[in-house]
């Protein structure tokens, strides 16, 4: 599903260059179920961006689904990934003007989906996430917890074969922490979907297939769960 | 939910700023169409179609009075039925009330104005008066004068010959207008010229203008022509116009209008494009992380850009719609108002300036902070750089 090869990402910070990530090598098969772990500034959440599409390398190369999407442009990048990718993030970014239903439906917009198709497939999200009966309310009338269920309705709603997970329980209690890490236990379980999490929780990365740890934008190691 | 339904979702994310943004739209574009229309009546050129009456002034300013040796020669124009004449008085009731009042021959005026109505009698001791008023019912009615009094009028102009700015008139009649229209404008007062030339001490035969009756409305214009030029090149040099023409250029008097309505124009616009301005550009920098998310869920930069301009249009369209639509509505009134002589319409073109001007302002607010929206980096938005 992924093969990242040599990746290397570095950024200007003002006349100095950084080197994030060190011809980085990974592979996540179809169906699997990733924690990167590491310590902060470790490359973790620039990998995620690179397999998400949401960054380019400086260099190597990053497949997705067989596809090079570091080939990509700009306008060719939005497009793999609001077909391919469903993000979850640590504070939800869900829009606040919107209703459950409302954000859950924006990603289905980019989609030739008829108004009564793209009700039925919000619907269907806002149900298997449970919250069926707040597709009305509006993110400020949601618990955390709701919120990020939400998130995850709005990621998997146009049926995108891989989640990108940055701290998904980064800001939430344990309680709902471990039903969210369920939630996308089930997701790849039962759905088969690919999920590759970013967390500092070594009990939500429990929740993985496996755990990569990054250090210093290489990997060091790889251990099955907890 | 549509890509519409968002964006207007977006702009009444913080409802008293939207509310507030959008009455200054609203009262931007009013004035606009106002002014527009108000400009377009100052700078028409002048109508004669259908008149049957003109006006004949002095060509330099209708402050200049005309010699009344003239009466004959108007009178023996073809087509001129009735020749009247009027002298603004100044009139100056009780403290500081000023009136509509004009000296006039009262037969003369009777005959070219049959859209007055008044008992004959009371015309007759108009005539046959010399220190007679009639007063419109509107005016009568307002400050409680009736037939039989002697009413205290002063001149800011004109004193009397003992140097007496006081005057003192016999009110032998009221006028009441012919139709709704006359009734609204029956707020004027007339005394007798003939006592006034008499009596007033700046020298006497002489008026500041001249009503012309014609025969035939379509032939205004001609007749128009033909008097300004009678009196070409001699010392009382006129300028002949319709009823209307002439009110306008009354008001005209003030000054440029044009460029009074221009400058006015621009400043408004000026503080509605800072006003506006800002709150696009705020509106856009508060949510920053959730623009960099829509490009996340895969919207293009285009996209992106797409929202903000559309808010920004949005915004000016609504309030420049309604604005434009108050202006239509009250210009409509003030024209029905002033019985006709003060076509404060709202008329398809200055429309097409407003949608145009919406347009410009909706790129001149949006573009910036658009682009701005369009340029941002996934990553460094949502990590808050």
């Amino acid at each position: 599903m992924i093969k990242i090869r040599s990746v290397t990402k570095s950024y200007e910070r003002g006349k100095q260059k950084v080197e994030v990530l060190h011809g980085l090598t990974l592979d996540v098969p179809q169906g699997d179920f990733v924690a990167l772990m590491g310590p902060s500034g470790s490359g973790k959440t620039t990998l995620l961006n690179l397999i998400g599409g949401l960054d380019t390398p400086t260099s190597g190369e990053v497949s997705v689904g067989g596809e090079r999407i570091d080939k990509l442009s700009g306008g060719q990048l939005a497009k793999w990934r609001s077909r391919n990718v469903g993000f979850v993030f640590q504070f939800y970014n869900l829009m606040p003007v919107l209703t459950a239903e409302g954000n859950v439906e924006l990603p289905l917009l980019l989609t030739k989906l008829s108004s009564a198709q793209r009700k039925k497939s919000v619907a269907v999200a806002l149900q298997l996430v449970g919250l069926a009966d707040r597709a009305k309310h509006k993110p400020r009338e949601l618990s955390g917890g709701q919120e990020q269920r939400v998130a995850i309705a709005r990621a998997i709603v146009s049926d995108p074969q891989l989640l990108v997970c940055d701290e998904p329980t980064g800001d939430l209690d344990r309680t709902t922490a471990d039903e969210i890490l369920k939630l996308l236990q089930a997701l790849n379980r039962d759905y088969g979907k690919t999920i590759v999490m970013v967390t500092h929780d070594p009990l939500a990365a429990g929740y993985a297939k496996r755990i990569l740890h990054l250090d210093k934008g290489r990997l060091a190691d790889q251990s099955g769960p907890a | 939910m549509t890509k519409t339904g968002f964006v207007v979702a977006n702009l009444f994310r913080k409802k008293t700023r939207t509310i507030l943004t959008l009455l200054s739209v609203i009262m931007a574009f009013l004035l606009f169409g106002l002014l527009q229309s108000v400009n377009h009546i100052f700078s028409a050129g002048p109508d004669f179609l259908g008149a049957t009456r003109l006006i004949s002034q002095a060509r330099v300013s209708f402050t200049q009075p005309l010699p009344l040796s003239m009466l004959p020669k108007l009178e023996a124009i073809p087509g001129v039925t009735r020749v009247g004449y009027s002298q603004w008085f100044g009139g100056v009731w009780q403290e500081n009330t000023p009136l509509i009042m004009f000296a006039v021959n009262p037969q003369r005026h009777h005959d070219i104005y049959p859209e007055w109505v008044m008992p004959e009698a009371q015309w007759q001791a108009f005539a046959n008066t010399r220190t007679a008023m009639i007063a419109g019912k509107a005016i009568a009615d307002k400050y409680g004068w009736k037939v039989g009094q002697k009413i205290p009028i002063a001149s800011n102009i004109y004193p009397q010959k003992n140097g007496s700015k006081s005057w003192t008139f016999d009110l032998v009649g009221i006028f009441d207008g012919k139709d709704e229209d006359w009734k609204r404008r029956a707020a004027l007062v007339y005394i007798n010229h003939d006592y006034f030339d008499e009596a007033n001490q700046f020298g006497s035969g002489r008026t500041n203008f001249y009503v012309l009756k014609l025969a035939d409305g379509n032939k205004a214009a001609a007749i128009a022509a033909t008097v300004d030029k009678m009196f070409e090149n001699s010392p009382d040099e006129t300028k002949t116009q319709t009823e209307k023409d002439f009110n306008v250029g009354f008001i005209k008097q003030i000054g440029d209008i044009g460029l009074i309505v221009r400058w006015i124009l621009f400043a408004v616009f000026f503080t509605l494009l800072l006003v506006v301005g800002n709150t696009m550009a705020q509106s856009v920098r508060e949510r920053v992380p959730e623009l960099a998310v829509l490009k996340t869920l895969g919207f293009s930069d285009g996209s992106v850009l797409g929202f903000v301009l559309a808010e920004a249009g949005a915004l000016c369209l609504i309030g420049g719609l309604i604005g434009m639509s108050l202006a239509t509505l009250l210009g409509a009134v003030v024209e029905k108002g002033s019985g006709g002589q003060f076509a404060l319409q709202v008329s398809g073109a200055v429309w097409t300036t407003g949608l145009l001007a919406i347009v410009l302002m909706s790129l001149a607010v949006g573009l910036l902070p658009a682009l701005r929206a369009q340029r941002l980096k996934i990553v460094d938005a949502l990590a808050g750089r």
